[in-house]
């Protein structure tokens, strides 16, 4: 089988399994209980029903996930920068950016509710959260491990700090970079979706998938809660796309992550 | 005859540590005329490339004193370059952008840039990998990146440490022959570091000795035949005798190997 089929025929086929298991777990459980594992039909029935409800809490969820993913890449790039330039710095800040990764985000949650109200704001600040470190560790890592043959042939070309961090040591941890972005990627729509859940709010245009995932349990709909956790799989599906091609656009010509494909 | 030049460097009761380390160079005393081209042999860890880490002024002597160009070291890096035993080429540049990024960060305009990256790629025969990404290249090709990117700063003085050491025996020879044409029409002065004698031999026209703990210069060697050499020269029996001689004189001063 060729290289292009097997892609494709192999994930394929792990679906179809899959899905056919889950029918046979359905039709193994007692009448009674089968409401907890809704067949996928009924996923896709419960997917069309509510549709419109989904869609506008996918957006909602994307804006706060969004938003939170922005502010993080901005505010760790800045704490990256400052952290690999200074050793000072790195002393006095590094333990409490480790206590506070060590501090789950949803203990927050509450506080931030009183502090800035339930809604986008308090989704964001929460996706931004748990978006950040991730970041911020591996670009700050990125920023010191530049190749120190480099280093001393900047050295040997006399230039100032500012061109050394321009235009060595910022490229060079382009890959940690984006290592940390893939990371955070696949952490925003959950964040989000875990801000809206314990900081949502209906108010204003409604709230997001967390809020519709509130929702739909509190009235026993478990098919669409299904179809609310698929929606949010595809949300971070499209953001893991999305930084992927990002990450591929800027590294495939010359990191070794990336295939040499040219001539 | 003209009155002698000053030399391009002198190292005069030169003495480097580093920290509290043990003594690397030993009252060192070492001169060299511009246009020179001299090789360094010794031991591993004798201090050749914290010699060269010296001339350029990346790291202080400790005592004695060492003028470059009639300057300090540091004050003369401007026209000093620089080659590594790697390549140290930015992987994220083209080769003509690896090449022109030093003339660029001094300020160089583009147009006055992109002739000068024409004119060494030329020199080093790589024009058709001008576009290329170092990871396109082959370990040769990217040494002669390397030494364009030196080329282009149009040094006084160019250090080269072990520059070829990664290479197979081939492509070094190769490259040998092309570094010394490509002095004929460059004038500068020399300082190569290496582990193959016969490198040295061919390439230099005085070679120094070193021995270890601490380095001190054990012997300094003229080499006699007149340049242009070629790939002729490696055949002549004057150039094997000195080459064998050369080795016995290292193996005296290299601490027994198994
Ligand atoms: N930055 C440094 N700090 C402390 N010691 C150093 C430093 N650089 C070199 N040394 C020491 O100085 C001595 C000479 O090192 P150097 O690199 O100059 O040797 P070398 O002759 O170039 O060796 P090789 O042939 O293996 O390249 C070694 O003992 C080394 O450990
Ligand atoms: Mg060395």
């Amino acid at each position: 089988m060729s290289r292009r089929l097997q892609t494709i025929f192999l994930p394929a086929a792990t679906g179809a399994l899959v899905i056919a298991a889950w029918y046979a777990v359905h039709a193994l459980l007692s009448e009674d209980l089968r409401f907890l594992l809704p067949t996928p039909t009924a996923v896709v029935t419960a997917f069309r029903t509510h549709a419109d409800s989904l869609a506008r809490a996918a957006l909602n969820t994307t804006q706060g996930a969004l938003l939170g993913f922005a502010l993080a890449v901005i505010v760790s790039s800045f704490f990256a920068l400052a952290l690999s330039l200074s050793r000072l710095v790195r002393i006095g800040l590094y333990p409490y950016l480790m206590i506070l990764q060590m501090t789950p985000v949803i203990v927050f949650a509450p506080i931030l509710v009183i502090w800035v109200g339930a809604g986008l704001k308090s989704v964001t600040i929460i996706t931004f959260l748990i978006c950040f470190f991730p970041l911020v560790v591996n670009t700050t890592q990125g920023l010191v491990s530049t190749d120190r043959h480099l280093v001393e042939l900047f050295a040997m070309w006399r230039t100032s700090r500012l061109q050394q961090v321009l235009y060595l040591r910022v490229p060079a941890a382009l890959p940690y970079f984006f290592t940390g972005l893939r990371i955070a990627a696949t952490l925003a729509p959950i964040g989000a979706l875990v801000g809206d859940y314990t900081a949502g709010s209906s108010a204003g245009d409604g709230g997001g998938l967390g809020f519709q995932a509130i929702i739909y349990s509190s009235q026993a709909k478990y098919a669409a809660l299904f179809a609310t956790a698929a929606t949010t799989c595809i949300l971070g599906f499209i953001f893991t796309a999305g930084v992927l091609s990002l990450s591929w656009l800027v590294l495939h010509q010359w990191h070794d992550s990336y295939e040499n494909t040219d001539k | 005859m003209s009155a002698p030049l000053p030399p391009i460097v002198e190292f005069r009761e030169a003495t480097k540590r580093f920290g509290e380390g043990p003594l690397v160079l030993d009252l060192l005393n070492l001169t060299v005329q511009p246009g020179e081209f001299v090789s360094l042999l010794g031991p591993s860890g004798c201090g050749k490339s914290t010699l060269l880490r010296l001339i350029a002024g990346l790291t202080p002597l400790t005592a004695g004193s060492l003028i470059v160009d009639r300057r300090s070291p540091d004050a003369a890096a401007a026209d000093l370059a620089f080659v590594f035993q790697e390549p140290t080429l930015l992987p994220w540049l083209r080769v003509t952008a690896n090449i022109e990024l030093p003339l660029a960060l001094r300020g160089i305009a583009p147009a006055e840039r992109s002739a000068i990256s024409r004119r060494v790629l030329d020199l080093v025969r790589l024009s058709e990998k001008a576009n290329a990404y170092p990871r396109q290249l082959s370990g040769g090709q990217k040494m002669r990146v390397s030494i364009a990117r030196a080329l282009a700063l149009s040094p006084k003085i160019l250090l080269l440490d072990e520059p070829f050491g990664a290479l197979d025996e081939m492509t070094r020879e190769h490259l040998n022959e092309e570094l010394l044409t490509i002095r004929e029409r460059h004038a500068w002065t020399a300082f190569f570091v290496t582990h193959s004698v016969a490198e040295a031999v061919f390439l230099s026209n005085r070679i120094f000795i070193f021995s270890a703990n601490p380095a001190h210069l054990h012997t300094e060697i003229p080499v006699p035949f007149p340049y242009p050499r070629t790939a002729a020269t490696r055949l002549s029996r004057p150039y094997h005798d000195l080459v064998a001689d050369v080795s016995r004189l290292l193996r005296s001063v290299e601490p027994d190997t198994v």
